[in-house]
């Protein structure tokens, strides 16, 4: 079937209750309203209230309770209606979730997933645009995925669900209904900690995430004379470091794009890791295209912080004349 | 030995525990003018006859703003739209009771409140369309607008703390919902202020909602008002659709808490409109419930005590309606004639000096732009949501 990002979240989460019983969605306004965005549309009439339920406003709640129930046996699916609102529950992911397995040495393990909409470009207001993944690969035990397409949404949250570890799961918002792909019906999963190649090419590796895939893909396209290999990242922890690694071997040049501020920003660490397993390929430096070192500005300039294909353009010319 | 450290039978107790709970607190709502329109007149605070009608005024204003920045929204000229219909008595009743010098922390429902205290309605519209200046929230003494639901409260509880060490006559007063009295932020916020005797006052709009969750899928609480005596805090519950109650439970609030003791005010009210401009009330609430609420309308209740009181005469309800149209429109021009935008205001401000780094993205970009004037049709073109 064709469906949109959000559509294809809002679907694994019916296949995921329909397969195991233990598996429980929560979150503020989910219920009754099917989320802020519709993401759990549907889930609490097909499951009823005991499995799909409204939370109070409390980050700190959700995302403990989430701890407490995993560690109990069940397989929670938390929203966190947007990423901004996050930093509260920050305390719950560091102090119990992403270390609770290494802290019982085994005895205890979380296997909970934390959903939430990440990023700019829907006219929100403040808090509501972020892209903090960095921050949050950095805390050791702590999966980080964002999936860019309907189908890797699908499959790679169906993964989520069913990973035996806390897995925060990041979706872009911005290109949640912006465009169609074909989702498999029923159940399948896609790997967590494996990048796709989207495109093969010769010239440059591109690497990108999120919502940063389709500015990129455009900004690829618009390069006809460029041959680019396109990687999406999928994941920022676990990291595919093999996939970038052996692009960038071959091309020799790369690429990195993000919409988070540039220090400390992931790319940051991509450069590391080139530079470790083949800084004698590189024939130039990589480049990085990504917000700047300030908050996202409110709606009427956020345009301008989020790096746009002619930016992206620019930067992969560089690196390819370099 | 090690093995009789086990409690061998768990035994049951056969003895009076007496429990508490919250039926065991019988807490009262402070009414002045009931549904019905029947008063008291002793009970009507000591306000001119000008204050009286300035109050209807405040409220005439604040439901002719929630209309026009809502069809504002529509016409795609406002970003998103949080509408006070409905609350207009617990906004306007508890911005007349508190002083300029007071800090106010607004969480953005409630303008009335704020352009009572003195921001331009002009400002208002800019920081709905997401302009950074707008947050300055020149010509108030308020801090920004907290979005974050419920992290302004232990900083109002703060800025407290400050206004006391410095002897001022002024107290935080911090603008909440009660959805935002289930954070962390909350709770911390005001069992600190309870302890360090903050010259605060926490008013809760329990609007019933907090987007589709309604009051009683938020906290098993009976009221707000029972959370702060948890804390040690003063409060009361008011009828939130009074605005003469409002106005006195406020101002009652505000001197305790000069006193140095904070209080938790309750204002019962409801939310008539959507949550915001993106949000659809039809999904999570019934038209009957809105219908009977708008059966207890502020306005109504307020237009038919100053008619007993002889005072309407003096309002001539079309001319307040047209010299806020009026107002509007002037502030809707002053918005669209806001200076352009400049790149380089994304960089400043963060902070005291910039440093290199931060120039030298701001370079990079300009430099970005000049090559690339193309990112200005991309943007421009971009479909907005
Ligand atoms: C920490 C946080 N979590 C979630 C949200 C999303 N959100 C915005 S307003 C809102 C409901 C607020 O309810 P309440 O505090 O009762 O105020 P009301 O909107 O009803 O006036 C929610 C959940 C947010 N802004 N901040």
């Amino acid at each position: 079937m064709q469906a949109t990002i959000v559509e294809a979240i809002n679907d694994a989460m019916h296949e995921e209750m329909g397969n195991d019983d233990r598996t429980l969605v929560f979150g503020e306004d989910v219920a009754e309203s099917g989320g802020v965005f519709r993401a759990t549309e549907g889930l609490q009439d097909e499951f009823g209230g005991e499995r799909v339920l409204d939370t109070p406003l409390s980050e700190i709640g959700i995302v403990g309770a989430a701890i407490g129930l995993a560690t109990y046996g069940f397989r929670p699916i938390a929203e966190i209606q947007f990423s901004g609102f996050l930093p509260p529950a920050f305390d719950q992911l560091v102090t119990n979730a992403s270390r609770i397995r290494w802290r019982t040495r085994g005895e205890l393990t979380a296997p909970m997933t934390v959903r939430t909409p990440y990023g700019a470009g829907v006219r929100a207001l403040e808090h509501h645009s972020e892209s903090l993944e960095a921050a949050y690969a950095h805390v050791p035990g702590l999966k980080v995925a964002v999936p860019s397409t309907p189908h890797d949404a699908k499959g790679m949250l169906i993964s989520a669900v069913r990973d035996p570890d806390p897995v925060l799961f990041m979706e872009p918002k911005h290109v949640y209904r912006s465009f169609r792909g074909e989702v498999p019906e029923g159940t399948y999963t896609e790997p967590l900690g494996k990048a796709a190649v989207r495109a093969e090419g010769e010239d440059v590796t591109v690497v990108a995430w999120g919502a940063m895939m389709h500015k990129t893909r455009e900004a690829v396209d618009a390069l006809d004379d460029v041959d680019v290999e396109l990687i999406d990242l999928r994941s920022i922890s676990p990291l595919d470091r093999e996939t970038v690694v052996e692009s960038v071997k071959k091309t020799g040049r790369c690429v990195v794009v993000h919409e988070a501020p540039k220090t400390g920003g992931f790319a940051g660490e991509l450069i590391a890791t080139i530079n470790d397993e083949a800084l004698m390929y590189l024939e130039a430096p990589v480049e990085r295209v990504t917000g700047f070192d300030v908050p996202v500005p409110l709606l009427a300039m956020e345009d301008f912080y989020i790096p746009q294909p002619p930016r992206i353009e620019e930067a992969i010319r560089e690196t390819v004349t370099y | 030995m090690t093995e009789d450290l086990r409690p061998l039978t768990a035994g049951s107790v056969d003895a009076d525990v007496e429990t508490l709970s919250q039926a065991d607190i019988d807490i009262g709502v402070h009414r002045i003018l009931e549904p019905d329109g029947t008063y008291d007149r002793a009970a009507i605070p000591d306000l001119s006859d000008d204050a009286l009608c300035d109050l209807y005024r405040w409220m005439v204003l604040q439901r002719v703003v929630d209309e026009r920045a809502t069809k504002l929204q529509r016409r795609g000229r406002l970003g998103t739209y949080a509408s006070g219909r409905g609350q207009e008595a617990s906004i306007v009743g508890s911005g007349f009771a508190i002083d300029d010098a007071d800090r106010v922390f607004p969480y953005g429902r409630e303008a009335g409140t704020l352009l009572i205290h003195g921001l331009s309605l002009r400002d208002l519209l800019l920081y709905w369309r997401g302009i950074e200046d707008a947050s300055k929230m020149e010509g108030t003494n308020a801090f920004g607008v907290a979005i974050s639901i419920g992290s302004h409260i232990p900083v109002a509880a703060g800025t407290a703390w400050g206004m006391k060490l410095n002897g001022d006559d002024a107290i935080a007063f911090a603008n909440l919902g009660d959805g935002a009295t289930s954070t962390g932020a909350f709770h911390e916020g005001i069992n600190f202020a309870g302890v360090i005797d903050a010259p605060a006052v926490f008013f809760t709009q329990n609007n019933q909602y907090a987007i589709s969750l309604s009051f009683d899928g938020q906290t098993a609480a009976d009221t707000v008002a029972q959370k702060a005596l948890g804390y040690g805090l003063d409060a009361i519950r008011v009828d939130g659709n009074d605005v003469l109650a409002v106005y006195e439970a406020v101002t009652a609030a505000r001197e305790r808490a000069l006193a140095g003791d904070p209080v938790l005010v309750e204002a019962v009210t409801y939310r008539r409109a959507a949550h915001t401009t993106s949000d659809d009330p039809n999904r999570y609430r019934d038209e009957e419930e809105v219908e009977d609420w708008a059966q207890r309308d502020p306005l109504e209740r307020y237009r038919e005590f100053l008619k007993s009181e002889g005072l309407y005469e003096d309002i001539d309800e079309d001319e307040v309606r047209d010299e806020v149209d009026e107002m509007f429109d002037e502030a809707v021009d002053a918005a669209d004639d806001f200076a352009e935008r400049e790149v380089s205001e994304i960089f400043e401000y963060l902070h005291a000096e910039t440093p290199p780094e931060l120039h030298r993205q701001l370079e990079e970009f300009e430099e970005l732009l000049e090559r690339r004037p193309d990112m200005y049709d991309y943007i421009e073109q971009r479909p907005k949501g």
